[in-house]
């Protein structure tokens, strides 16, 4: 394998995805409103304690931005008759993968980060773990460019099919990671359930970060999000690849 | 050494058999062409040669480098159209060829001056900074062939190139195809235009079910086929072609105002023509024959493969 080859394919892929797909509609309206949507249903007229419940916010909104360039790609390019031609350029599979996910992943980097530092400035919370923090947030948004390139990989080549899929993927997740209720009023089959979910190794690291209760120890938060993070990696390889030709 | 080698290259697509364990050579700054009629896995091989596809089995090697062993190498030595290969509508011409010249490693200075080179030789200097959506087909091609050619390719892989495309875009292109050739590049085109074969390709491989059916200079193909003679006849007023059937008049048909004859002995056809003619009162305004064309070697071997 020639490394510096690859690198520097998957550099190229990211600027390009940056230049074309972050000023497309699809990654605004699933990244950015439909997440803040969701944050004011579930808080407007509700006497809740906000700081308690910002981790779980924070992290909604890394998965919901970091997640949300990825799917659109591989099916705008197979639509738009370019993926043929990126196929020609010196690029492997990989090559496109790891360049598709780094772009995913600075979007939601970008924007989790601004949602971050308001945050923290507007309600006075503190980040008492500063470290564990910073890891989460790049293992986080690696972690969910990821998913949503293994949803891009499915071979649809129309855009729109392949949101509604990433939506009926997302929106169980949110409900089951202790995003809205706290991962230690769970218990029995519903804890076991997040257990599953990548977003809830997520949540429960960002409240140990601003000194909350955890249910899990902040390694097992940091390797949950690496296997998923691996598994995601391959299995969007094995599936892109099997659907190369698919939609061209 | 060759700038193409394909051995036993092989392809299925289920129980189809789209390419079938074909072998052959390219030699280095040759220009090569691929006919076939459709689905005859022109498309399948072309895609195997430029790494976008893997062989279900065989090999294919670029200028010594094997295309599944370092396909990052091997497709670096490579400028393709391939037959979807649009460039990106939401950039610029100028920025399309940047983002291909990164692809490749090219310099900054490298990749300003190729463009500018680039852009002038196919008439879009004063449209380069306008996004491609804007452009019209024959344009939008013109800055395809521009992203194939940035990186000054060792080997040029095009699929059906001018395709579509108005006179003028189909002059500019062809004459760039050409000059990059004559700079030393090899090139393979895969063409339903036979006659472009014809005047472009040193050698053309006729692909058919799959199934390499002939590989040879166009000039040696049609001599191979000689017996196939054509009598082109104009008459007076419109006739139906089908009265002059006879023994040594083995097709008719109409060819604009003319009649097209094929025969296997031209003399004894004209003969006939001749004493129908007289029969039914007409009068031979022109006369001429014909040794076969690669359009009729082309139509002789693929009919015989179905």
């Amino acid at each position: 394998m020639n490394y510096s080859l690859l690198l520097r394919g998957a550099l190229v892929v990211a600027r390009k995805d940056i230049r074309i797909y972050y000023r497309k509609a699809p990654v605004y309206i699933f990244g950015l409103l439909l997440p803040t949507f969701l944050f004011f249903a579930f808080f407007i007229g509700r006497k809740l304690e906000v700081s308690l419940y910002f981790p779980g916010f924070l992290a909604m909104s890394l998965f919901f931005t970091s997640s949300s360039v990825g799917p659109i790609i591989v099916p705008w390019e197979k639509q738009a008759g370019t993926f043929e031609r990126l196929l020609s350029m010196p690029v492997t599979v990989t090559t496109i993968i790891l360049g598709d996910m780094l772009a995913g992943a600075l979007f939601g980097l970008l924007i989790s980060g601004i949602v971050g530092v308001v945050g923290v400035l507007l309600l006075g919370l503190t980040v008492t773990n500063m470290l564990l923090m910073a890891v989460l947030f790049v293992l986080g948004n690696a972690c969910f460019a990821a998913l949503g390139e293994l949803l891009s990989s499915t071979g649809g080549r129309i855009p729109s099919n392949v949101m509604m899929l990433s939506s009926l993927v997302r929106f169980p997740l949110i409900f089951i990671s202790g995003v809205f209720i706290s991962l230690s009023d769970l218990n029995g089959i519903s804890l076991t359930v997040a257990r599953f979910s990548p977003l809830a190794y997520l949540v429960d690291g960002m409240g140990t970060a601003m000194g909350q209760s955890s249910v899990f120890h902040w390694s097992a938060d940091i390797l949950g999000l690496l296997l998923y993070t691996a598994f995601f990696v391959y299995a969007s390889g094995r599936i892109l690849r099997r659907n190369l030709m698919k939609g061209l | 050494m060759n700038a193409i080698e394909v051995h036993g290259l092989a392809k299925h697509y289920g129980d189809l058999v789209a390419v079938d364990k074909i072998s052959f050579e390219v030699g280095d700054g040759e220009f090569f062409g691929l006919l076939g009629p459709n689905g005859a896995g022109k498309t399948t091989t072309v895609r195997m040669i430029n790494g976008i596809m893997e062989p279900d089995a065989g090999s294919v090697f670029i200028k010594g480098v094997d295309m599944i062993g370092d396909p990052l190498k091997a497709k670096s030595r490579i400028g393709c159209i391939p037959e979807v290969g649009n460039v990106y509508q939401d950039l610029s011409a100028i920025e399309n060829l940047d983002l291909v010249g990164r692809f490749h490693g090219l310099t900054r200075k490298d990749r300003e001056s190729r463009s500018e080179e680039l852009l002038a030789s196919l008439g879009l200097t004063d449209r380069g900074d306008d996004l491609v959506r804007t452009y019209s087909k024959g344009m939008r091609q013109r800055v395809s062939v521009a992203c194939a050619l940035i990186h000054r390719p060792s080997v040029l892989l095009l699929d059906e190139p001018t395709e579509g495309l108005d006179v003028h875009s189909r002059r500019v292109i062809i004459d760039l195809v050409k000059k990059t050739n004559s700079d030393g590049s090899t090139i393979v085109l895969t063409t339903h235009n036979i006659e472009e074969a014809n005047k472009l390709c040193q050698r053309v491989c006729i692909i058919n079910k799959g199934r390499i059916v002939a590989i040879e200079a166009p000039e040696k193909l049609r001599r191979a086929f000689e017996s196939i003679q054509t009598v082109e006849v104009a008459f007076d007023r419109i006739v139906s072609p089908t009265q002059f059937a006879g023994e040594h008049v083995s097709a008719a048909e109409a060819y604009g105002d003319k009649c097209r004859f094929s025969t296997d002995d031209s003399d004894e056809a004209i003969r006939h023509i001749v004493r129908v003619a007289e029969k039914e009162g007409l009068r031979i305004v022109s006369l001429c024959t014909q040794g076969p064309s690669l359009e009729d070697v082309f139509l002789r071997l693929t009919e015989e493969g179905t």
